[in-house]
């Protein structure tokens, strides 16, 4: 297809060499390492669950001990393998008795690597299946009861009560949601460990446990099948627990995952090598278990500003591209974030947001993008508000964007009331049907406007990506680059959670799912 | 032709588009099912409200047997104009340059300034718009200010660092976003902080001033800080208020 703002496919193919190597650079970084995180995944995924008397989770339990025993560098796989061969009890047997004090898992005679695998693979093999079911249920809904229109109208619910949020979701779901996403609890990012059961407090959110994403999933798959659509629920696998939370959403069959490690390192101060090893494991789990991935670059644009700063988001979508792709995830999984955030005093303005929005579409054309709504300059003034998210709705419609993250007239007062849901909705469907073909039958002004800016973020992200490939991602981020936010490799949150692997070590999920779903 | 009413000040109503009819709009929604009988809940309660004549324009079936309602009506309440008293920040804002001049003058040295997000709110959007170089709206943050030093410690900080960073940096002044205020979460948290500053012994010596969008000036106050900053609140204003409140507080 003739690009409409006129980009040259040189520049994005040399920007995406760029990104390429970048993030290969850094995978040689990633695969050196393991995480508290990436182990405690690994029992979750074969079965581990449950907490102790003062609420801690098992596999935070059995982790922390192999790791206070020495034993994080080989894996936890390993020594549940062995363990299993030793007393002849299923890994969660172990990890009670571990809770309890009753076992140690470094204590015992050790058995070859090859015999510990040996004895893991039948459960890592049920764990595979478990997660295939839970793709191929979702593949049978939409094949039966179908799905709704892209943009698909993305909406969250954010109530702290999981059962209030059913009933937000059950009634978005009615009027037209094709995503809900339970927004998390503020400060869950920063917990080292996921909470467990249904829960009913939480501020400005609602806590990801397992539970709960069971108990949303089933009312949503009930409310689809009434009203003959597939609702995707979507959730955080981000903050210190990215891949445990990224396990548990393929368990049950969550279907958009935010996951965005230079999101945690720059906006939750989450420390850059304890999340990019995270993100690659969540990656994997997500590319594998059919998730539609999220990122955040759109959150550059609430701190920096969005005309200046278009081409920092442009450069990180190039690079999650590229993570993305190392972490097996095809492109129609990926949804790229951005935003439209400039300035609604910005003469022309709208027409910037168009020109990125298109080339954004363009550059990525298979990836169903993320679109994210004005939040920066919401004013309290929801009458105004609402004709902002009209705005972005027409650029979403024109520019072909795949997941609308539906703005509210009520942004920056709280968070969404039921009402306040409708009208977006309504808001949107009026846009997208009324305007549905308007990016087939427009065509831009040689040298115009439009054209020109794109052009001219395509020029400096690719400029800034070379500059991060030269630099190394690590030091890029230490010099504040990015949202102009710095962050030091060895600060932040987690980093005492990173290991080194040693010639033993194996997590045996990484490698199937990679070799794909068979 | 007659003149438009005059307008008594003592009996104030709501302006549609005559003098004292009393127009207002408002917009809800009712835990029942769309009807007729739904509608004539919302009158009926809307009457209870001290509306006249409500009228529902719109009602909208909510998909879980609730309803949602746009309404006008004619308030029937007045108020008395005259008595009205509102605890504001009584200070002449001065903008950036004037900020810096009366530092120069009045200071004559530079002014810290410790800011934070603190509690678990990650929202820096309000503390970022207010220090950062950058600022919001075109207007400049504190960090540019010459004679300002300006440090944000960006979001999640807790209270114990925040106070921890003040006396390091022996600081003149300490800002505090908040703009997660769902369930009343910023309140322990603020309040916390004013016992932790008085515990160290330095409340009285910094001027201690939080923002957000639902903070207003009066909670501030309350709560035991200086000032309070609301929405439409730029560097300037939180500038002005510091370096005055200190000359003032003899804290220069």
């Amino acid at each position: 297809m003739k690009s409409k703002l006129n980009l040259d496919p040189a520049i994005i193919a040399s920007a995406r060499n760029a990104a390429n190597n970048i993030a290969e650079d850094m995978q040689i970084f990633i695969e050196r390492h393991t995480t508290v995180s990436t182990e405690r995944t690994i029992l979750r995924l074969l079965g581990v669950d449950g907490i102790d008397e003062v609420e801690r989770p098992l596999p935070n339990i059995v982790v922390d001990a192999i790791n206070e025993g020495g034993g994080l560098s080989r894996g936890i796989a390993y020594w549940m393998g062995n363990a299993m061969i030793k007393t002849g009890l299923s890994p969660q047997q172990i990890s009670e008795k571990v809770s309890s004090g009753d076992l140690d898992l470094m204590k015992l005679e050790t058995v070859s690597t090859k015999e510990a695998e040996a004895q893991i693979m039948p459960l890592v093999q049920e764990a595979l299946d478990k997660i295939k079911l839970q793709s191929k249920k979702r593949d049978n809904y939409l094949s039966t009861i179908g799905e709704g229109k892209k943009p698909y109208l993305y909406l969250i619910v954010a109530t702290g009560n999981i059962y209030e949020d059913v009933l937000q979701a059950e009634a978005a779901g009615r009027q037209g949601a094709d995503i809900i996403a339970v927004i998390r609890t503020t400060g869950q990012s920063l917990l080292d460990y996921v909470p467990y059961g249904p829960t009913t407090e939480g501020f400005g959110g609602t806590y990801a446990t397992q539970e709960n994403f069971r108990i949303m999933r089933k009312k949503l798959d009930e409310v689809g099948e009434e009203v003959g659509r597939y609702i995707r629920l979507c959730n955080y696998s981000s903050g210190l627990c990215m891949p445990e939370i990224a396990a548990m959403g393929a368990i049950e069959r969550l279907d958009v995952m935010l996951n965005d490690a230079l999101y945690g390192i720059l906006f939750r101060d989450i420390n850059m090598q304890r999340t990019l090893v995270d993100q690659y494991f969540s990656r994997v789990i997500i590319g594998y278990s059919g998730i539609i991935m999220n990122t955040g670059e759109d959150n550059y644009l609430t701190t920096s500003d969005a005309i200046e700063e278009a081409h920092t988001v442009l450069a990180s979508q190039f690079m999650n591209e590229q993570f993305a792709l190392k972490a097996g995830i095809p492109e129609e999984q990926m949804g790229l974030g951005h935003a439209f955030e400039m300035d609604p005093n910005t003469e022309n303005g709208f027409l910037l947001e168009l020109s990125q929005a298109i080339m954004a579409k363009e550059i990525f054309p298979k990836a169903p993008l993320k679109y994210m709504p004005p939040t920066k300059f919401m004013t309290g003034n929801i009458f105004k508000g609402h004709i902002q998210d009209a705005l972005f709705n027409m650029v979403a419609i024109w520019s072909g964007q795949g997941l609308q993250l539906l703005g509210m007239l009520t942004e920056a007062i709280h968070t969404p009331h039921l009402q306040d849901r409708m009208l977006a909705i309504e808001n949107a469907k009026y846009i997208f049907n009324n305007a549905r073909d308007i990016g087939e039958e427009v065509e831009f002004k040689e040298n115009g406007i439009i054209q020109k800016r794109a052009q001219e973020v395509l020029n400096s992200a690719e400029k800034m990506l070379k500059e991060i490939e030269k630099e190394g991602l690590f030091s890029t981020i230490e010099k504040g680059k990015f949202a102009g936010v710095k962050r030091p490799k060895d600060g932040g949150k987690g980093l005492h959670g990173v290991a080194l692997k040693d010639e033993q070590y194996f997590n045996p999920f990484i490698t199937l799912m990679l070799g794909g779903g068979k | 032709m007659t003149d438009i009413a005059k307008i008594d000040l003592t009996k104030v109503k709501p302006y549609g588009d005559t003098m004292n009819d009393g127009m207002m709009q408002l917009s809800f929604t009712l835990p029942i099912p769309y009807s007729d009988e739904a509608s004539e809940a919302a009158k009926v309660l809307a009457r209870k409200m001290g509306l006249d004549e409500p009228a529902v324009v719109c009602s909208k079936d909510l998909g879980i047997g609730y309803t949602y309602f746009i309404m006008y009506g004619k308030c029937q309440h007045t108020v008395d104009f005259t008595t009205i008293k509102v605890n504001k920040i009584e200070v002449e804002i001065m903008d950036k340059y004037e900020v810096e001049k009366y530092i120069k003058e009045n200071i004559q040295r530079d002014v810290v300034i410790v800011g934070a997000c603190t509690g678990t709110d990650a929202h820096t959007v309000g503390i970022d718009a207010i220090m950062n170089m950058k600022g919001f709206h075109g207007h400049y943050g504190l960090e540019r200010y010459k004679g300002i030093e300006a440090f944000n410690m960006g979001s999640q900080v807790p209270n114990e660092v925040l106070v921890a960073k003040a006396i390091e940096m022996n600081a003149d002044a300490i800002l505090v976003s908040q703009v997660v205020t769902q369930k009343d979460v910023h309140i322990p948290n603020m309040t916390q902080l004013v016992e932790l500053l008085e515990a160290e012994g330095v409340r009285d010596k910094m001027v201690i001033v939080c923002g957000g969008p639902r903070i207003s000036h009066e909670l501030a106050q309350e709560l035991g800080y200086d000032a309070g900053f609301g929405s439409d609140t730029y560097a300037e204003d939180v500038g002005t208020f510091i370096v005055t409140e200190m000359v003032k507080r003899k804290l220069v």
